[in-house]
C-alpha cells in the first residue's frame, strides 16, 4: 500500500519470523500504524484527532462492557441498577462517569476530526472513500450515543426516546407504524429499553469494523496534509512510528487531562439534572433538550415552523437528516482541485462563518424557544444548507486559489527560512508567508 | 535500509543514523514517557478488575439469623447464607453417637463432631449445603430425602456420601461440608457470618 | 449538473426557512409573547459555600450528620430516601454500632413478609436495608399530601439545577408574594393549599414550610439550630446522599491529574526528542 519507499517489516527474532509466516498480524500493524506507514512530515496537531477518536472508542468499549456487568435493562429496575453502580459497585462511579463523559469526549474529538477534514479538503479525491466511511461512522456513533442515553432510564432518557422516535412519525402514511415498530409499543417501555441496550452493545463493534475500513481506505492514497499538496517523494514523508506516535502521545496526554478533569471534578457538567429523576411517562420535563452533541441538529429540526407543500414537522425531520446526509455528497459538491483551505481564500471565510454558524445552532438547540432564539436558529439553519449546497459548489468554481507550494518539503523548509536545493520552493513570497501563518 | 536516500535535501542526516548519538542519554525521555504510559495503563486496569468483586450491597447482606426454636431433634432446615444454601440440623443422640464412633484417622478430611459444632451444643450442626466436590446441593435436609449410606447427606450429582456430622466418607468430594462462622445469640438463635 | 441539483435543493431548504422566519417575525410583532410571571419573579439561589463544593471539596462529616438529624426529624415524615442504605451512614462518621441502633430505632419499619403466614408485614430495619419510604406507593403519598408527590431525596441535589444551593434557598425562601407581583400580574394567585416560593420553578409549591422555628431540631453536637443553619445542614446531607463517593472522587482526581500532567510533560519531551533534527 501507499508509497514504494515504505519500510518493510523485517522480524529479527525467530518467534516473530515464525509468527510472520503463519499469521502476519505484526506486519499488518507495522504497515498500518507503525514504521511502515510513510506520513507527510508537516502534519499539525489537528491530525492527532483520528488517533484520539480511536482511543475514545476503546475507552467506551472497555467502560461499557464493565458497566454492562452491573446494569439491568429492565424498565422497572434500570434506574436503580445505575444508582447501585454509582453507590455500591467497586469503582462503579468512576466507570459510569468515564462512560458518560467518554461519549462527550468521543463526539468532541470526532467533530474536530470532521472539521479538520472539511478545512484541509481531506474529503476530496483521492480520499472520497475515507470520507464516506467516516460519515458512516459518525451516523453509527449518533445512533449509539442516543440509545446509550436512554439506558439510565431517567426523565431525559425516556423523553429523548419519545421525541427521537417521534421523528419517524413525520413520515407520511407509514410513519406511526414505523414508530410503534421501533419502540415495540405505543410509548417507550421495557421492549424499547431492551432493544436499545442490545443495539447499544452491538453498534460500537460495528463502528470498530468500519474504522478498520476507514483506515484501510486511508492507507491507499496515504494521509492528507495541511498544504493539501500530494506527496512527491520520500523526502516529503516520515515513518508514522516513531514520529507521529510520539506526537500523538502529546495529544493523548492532553485528551486525558481534559477527560480526567471532567470525570473527577465536574462529571455532571454536560449532563442534565432531569436525568437523575426516574422516567415518568406521565410528566414531561419543563425544558427538554438532547445532549450537547445533538444540539445543532436539534436546532435545525426546531427551525422549520412553516408548512410549505409538506407539513413543517416533515420539513424539520427531512432537514435534520439531510443536514448530516448531505455530507455524503461533499466530495462531489466541492469541485476545486485545491484541497487545503489555506490556499482557498473564499472558502476559508465561508468555513469560518460555518463554524460560527454551527456554534449558534448549538446554542439555539439548547436555548428556550423565545422569538430571538428562533429567529437566530432559522437564519443559522439557512446558512448551514446554503453553505454546503450553494456556496461551496459555486465557490469551488469561481475561486482563484493562492499559489500552492511546490511540495510538502518545500513548504516546510520555506517555513523555517531554509533553502531547498533542487526545488524552487514557492511561486510567490506571499503564498509562502500565508502558508507559514496558517499551517503553524 | 538505504539510509542516505531517506535524508531530505538540505537537512542534517543525523536522525536517520540512530547510532551517531549516545542512545542512553538521547532515549531517556522516550523510555520515561513510555514507562509512564505503562504505569498509567496498569493503574487504570485495577478498577476494571476490582469492579467484578462483590459490591457493597452484596457484602452488606453477609449475615443470616436463624431461629432454632422450632427445629426438633432429627429435623433440619434449609435457609440461605450469602445466597448459598445453609443446612441447620438438630442431631439426635443416635446420630451424635454414630458420628463420634468413627475413627478419625480413617477420614479423608479428619475432624471430630466436637470440632464442627459449639461446645455444649453438639446437637446443632450448621453447614453450608454446598457439596465440596463441584457445588451441588446434597440431599438429606428435607424430610424423606435420600440421606445416603452414612445417614447424613448424599450428593446425587456425583455420588458423594456424607455422614451424620456432614463429613465426607465416600465419593469424589475432597472436604467435609463447610462450617461457616456463627455465634449463638441465645439458646435458640444463631447469627451466621 | 451536481451543482444545479444541489443549488435547487439548497434553495428549497433556504426558501422554507425564509418562510418560517417570516412567520416568526410576523408573530413576534403581531402577537408578542407576554412576559411570564415565572420569568420575572423566579429567583436564583444564593451560594451557601458547602465544604463539598469546589475542586478540593470534602464533606464536613459533622455538618452532614447534623443534616441527617434534620432529615430524620423533619423531612423523612414525607420524603423517601430509597437509594440510600443505613449502612452508608458509616461513610459520614457513624460507627457500625451507631448505624445498627439508628436502623433499629427508625420510626418507619421495613416492608417484609410474615415468615409463618406469608402475609405482608413489617420488621425492624437492619443496616443493610434501604431507608424505608414513608408511603407505600405513589397513590398513598398523593392521598396524604393534597395530591402532591413528595419527591425521593436520594438524588435531589443532582436532580435540580444548582442542587445544594437550591435546597437551602427553597427551604428558607417561603414568603408572601411581593407587591410588585400583584401589580404586574393581577391574575397570578397562589391556590389554596399551595405556598408562594420564588425559588420554586412555577412559584407555587405544595410543600408547606418544613422549618418553621429556630430550635426545631436539637442538635446532638450543640450547634445552634437556626432555620438557616438547619437548611444549610440538610443541603449538605442531601449533597452527600446524591454523591456519596465525592471525597474519593476528588482525591482520585487530584492524583490522576498530577499523573497525567507529568505524562504530558514527558510525552512532550519525547516528541521534541524524536523530531529534534527534522524540520516540520
Amino acid at each position: 500500500m501507499s508509497f514504494p519507499w515504505a519500510k518493510h517489516y523485517e522480524p529479527k527474532q525467530p518467534l516473530m519470523r515464525w509468527l510472520d509466516e503463519k499469521l502476519p498480524l505484526p506486519r499488518l500493524v507495522y504497515g498500518a500504524i507503525g514504521a511502515g506507514y510513510p506520513v507527510p512530515r508537516n502534519l499539525n496537531y489537528f491530525w492527532n484527532f483520528g488517533v484520539l477518536a480511536g482511543l475514545a472508542l476503546v475507552v467506551q468499549i472497555i467502560t461499557g462492557v464493565t458497566l454492562a456487568m452491573h446494569y439491568a435493562s429492565y424498565s422497572g429496575g434500570a434506574f436503580a441498577s445505575v444508582e447501585a453502580i454509582m453507590r455500591d459497585v467497586n469503582a462503579g462511579w468512576f466507570l459510569r462517569y468515564a462512560h458518560a463523559n467518554g461519549a462527550s469526549m468521543f463526539l468532541l474529538v470526532v467533530y474536530i476530526h470532521i472539521g479538520r477534514g472539511l478545512y484541509y479538503g481531506s474529503y476530496k479525491a483521492p480520499r472520497e472513500m475515507v470520507w464516506l466511511l467516516g460519515v458512516t461512522i459518525f451516523l453509527l456513533m449518533m445512533a449509539t450515543a442516543f440509545m446509550g442515553y436512554v439506558l439510565p432510564w431517567g426523565q431525559m432518557s425516556f423523553w429523548g426516546a419519545q421525541v427521537i422516535t417521534g421523528f419517524f412519525s413525520a413520515i407520511p402514511l407509514v410513519g406511526e407504524s414505523i414508530r410503534i415498530w421501533l419502540l415495540g409499543g405505543f410509548a417507550p417501555d421495557n421492549a424499547a429499553l431492551n432493544r436499545f441496550f442490545s443495539l447499544h452493545y452491538l453498534l460500537p463493534f460495528v463502528i470498530a469494523g468500519v474504522i478498520i475500513l476507514h483506515i484501510w481506505a486511508l492507507h491507499i492514497p496515504g494521509s492528507n496534509n495541511p498544504t493539501g499538496v500530494d506527496v512527491k517523494g520520500e523526502q516529503d514523508t516520515v515513518p508514522f512510528h516513531p514520529y507521529y506516535t510520539a506526537k500523538d502521545g502529546v495529544g493523548v496526554g492532553v485528551f486525558l487531562l481534559i477527560f480526567a478533569a471532567l470525570i473527577f471534578f465536574s462529571p455532571n457538567l454536560l449532563g442534565h439534572p432531569d436525568n437523575y429523576i426516574e422516567a415518568n411517562p406521565l410528566s414531561t420535563p419543563a425544558h427538554i433538550v438532547p445532549e450537547w452533541y445533538f444540539l445543532p441538529f436539534y436546532a435545525i429540526l426546531k427551525s422549520f415552523t412553516a408548512d410549505f407543500i409538506l407539513p413543517a414537522k416533515l420539513w424539520g425531520v427531512l432537514a435534520m437528516f439531510g443536514s448530516i446526509l448531505l455530507l455524503f455528497f461533499l466530495p462531489w459538491l466541492d469541485t476545486s482541485p485545491v484541497r487545503s483551505a489555506n490556499y482557498r481564500p473564499k472558502l476559508r471565510i465561508a468555513l469560518v462563518v460555518l463554524l460560527v454558524d454551527v456554534l449558534i445552532l448549538g446554542y439555539v438547540g439548547g436555548a428556550e424557544p423565545i422569538a430571538r432564539n428562533v429567529i437566530m436558529g432559522q437564519i443559522a439553519a439557512a446558512y448551514y444548507f446554503a453553505h454546503f449546497l450553494i456556496i461551496l459548489p459555486w465557490i469551488s468554481r469561481s475561486e482563484k486559489p493562492v499559489a500552492l507550494p511546490h511540495s510538502i518539503t518545500a513548504a516546510v523548509l520555506a517555513k523555517h527560512g531554509g533553502t531547498s536545493p533542487g526545488h524552487s520552493a514557492l511561486t510567490t513570497d506571499d503564498a509562502l508567508t500565508h502558508n507559514t501563518a496558517l499551517a503553524n | 535500509m538505504a539510509t542516505d536516500s531517506m535524508v531530505p535535501p538540505g537537512e542534517d542526516p543525523a536522525p536517520f543514523h540512530d547510532d551517531v548519538h549516545d542512545p542512553r542519554r538521547r532515549d531517556f525521555i522516550n523510555i520515561a514517557a513510555v514507562a509512564f504510559a505503562g504505569i498509567g495503563g496498569v493503574a487504570i486496569v485495577l478498577p476494571l478488575i476490582n469492579q467484578m468483586n462483590p459490591s457493597a450491597d452484596v457484602l452488606a447482606q453477609a449475615t443470616t439469623e436463624v431461629d432454632l426454636a422450632k427445629i426438633e431433634p432429627g429435623q433440619g432446615v434449609i435457609t440461605t447464607f450469602r445466597k448459598q444454601p445453609l443446612f441447620v440440623r438438630n442431631l439426635t443422640p443416635k446420630e451424635i453417637a454414630e458420628a463420634n464412633a468413627v475413627d478419625i484417622s480413617t477420614l479423608r478430611d479428619p475432624e471430630t463432631l466436637a470440632e464442627r459444632t459449639k461446645t455444649g451444643k453438639e446437637n446443632w450442626l450448621i453447614t453450608l449445603g454446598v457439596c465440596t466436590h463441584l457445588g451441588c446441593i446434597p440431599l438429606g435436609i428435607h424430610e424423606g430425602d435420600n440421606r445416603g449410606i452414612f445417614g447424613g447427606y448424599f450428593c446425587p450429582c456425583h455420588g458423594s456420601q456424607y455422614d451424620t456430622a456432614a463429613r465426607i466418607r465416600q465419593g469424589p468430594a475432597p472436604k467435609n461440608l463447610f462450617v461457616p462462622e456463627y455465634t449463638f445469640n441465645s439458646d435458640t438463635a444463631i447469627t451466621v457470618g | 449538473m451536481v451543482r444545479t441539483i444541489s443549488t435547487l435543493i439548497g434553495a428549497a431548504f433556504v426558501f422554507v426557512l425564509a418562510l418560517a422566519l417570516f412567520g416568526t417575525v410576523k408573530t413576534t410583532i403581531t402577537e408578542p409573547t407576554p412576559e411570564s410571571v415565572e420569568h420575572v419573579f423566579h429567583q436564583e439561589p444564593a451560594d451557601i459555600h458547602l465544604a463539598s463544593a469546589g475542586l478540593f471539596g470534602k464533606f464536613d462529616d459533622r455538618q452532614v450528620q447534623r443534616g441527617f438529624q434534620v432529615f430524620k426529624e423533619v423531612c423523612s415524615a414525607c420524603h423517601s430516601l430509597k437509594y440510600v442504605h443505613f449502612r452508608d451512614l458509616t461513610k459520614i462518621g457513624y460507627s457500625t454500632a451507631e448505624v445498627k441502633a439508628i436502623a433499629d430505632q427508625w420510626a418507619i419499619e421495613q416492608p417484609s413478609i410474615n415468615p409463618d403466614t406469608g402475609e405482608p408485614a413489617t420488621r425492624k430495619n437492619v443496616p443493610s436495608d434501604p431507608f424505608p419510604s414513608p408511603f407505600a406507593n405513589e397513590i398513598a403519598a398523593r392521598a396524604a399530601n393534597n395530591n402532591a408527590l413528595p419527591p425521593d431525596f436520594s438524588l435531589i441535589t443532582k436532580a435540580r439545577e444548582d442542587g445544594p444551593n437550591y435546597i437551602h434557598a427553597l427551604i428558607t425562601g417561603y414568603q408572601n408574594p411581593p407587591a410588585a407581583l400583584k401589580r404586574e400580574f393581577p391574575s397570578f394567585s397562589t391556590p389554596p393549599g399551595l405556598h408562594y416560593n420564588p425559588y420554586f420553578a412555577n412559584l407555587n409549591i405544595a410543600m408547606p414550610p418544613p422549618l418553621t422555628a429556630d430550635g426545631q431540631v436539637t442538635y446532638v453536637d450543640g450547634t445552634k439550630a437556626t432555620k438557616d443553619q438547619m437548611a444549610r445542614d440538610v443541603a449538605a446531607f442531601l449533597t452527600w446522599t446524591a454523591e456519596p463517593n465525592l471525597n474519593a472522587r476528588h482525591a482520585a482526581g487530584i492524583a490522576a491529574i498530577l499523573f497525567i500532567l507529568i505524562f504530558v510533560f514527558l510525552a512532550w519531551g519525547a516528541y521534541q526528542n524524536v523530531w529534534r533534527d527534522l524540520k516540520h
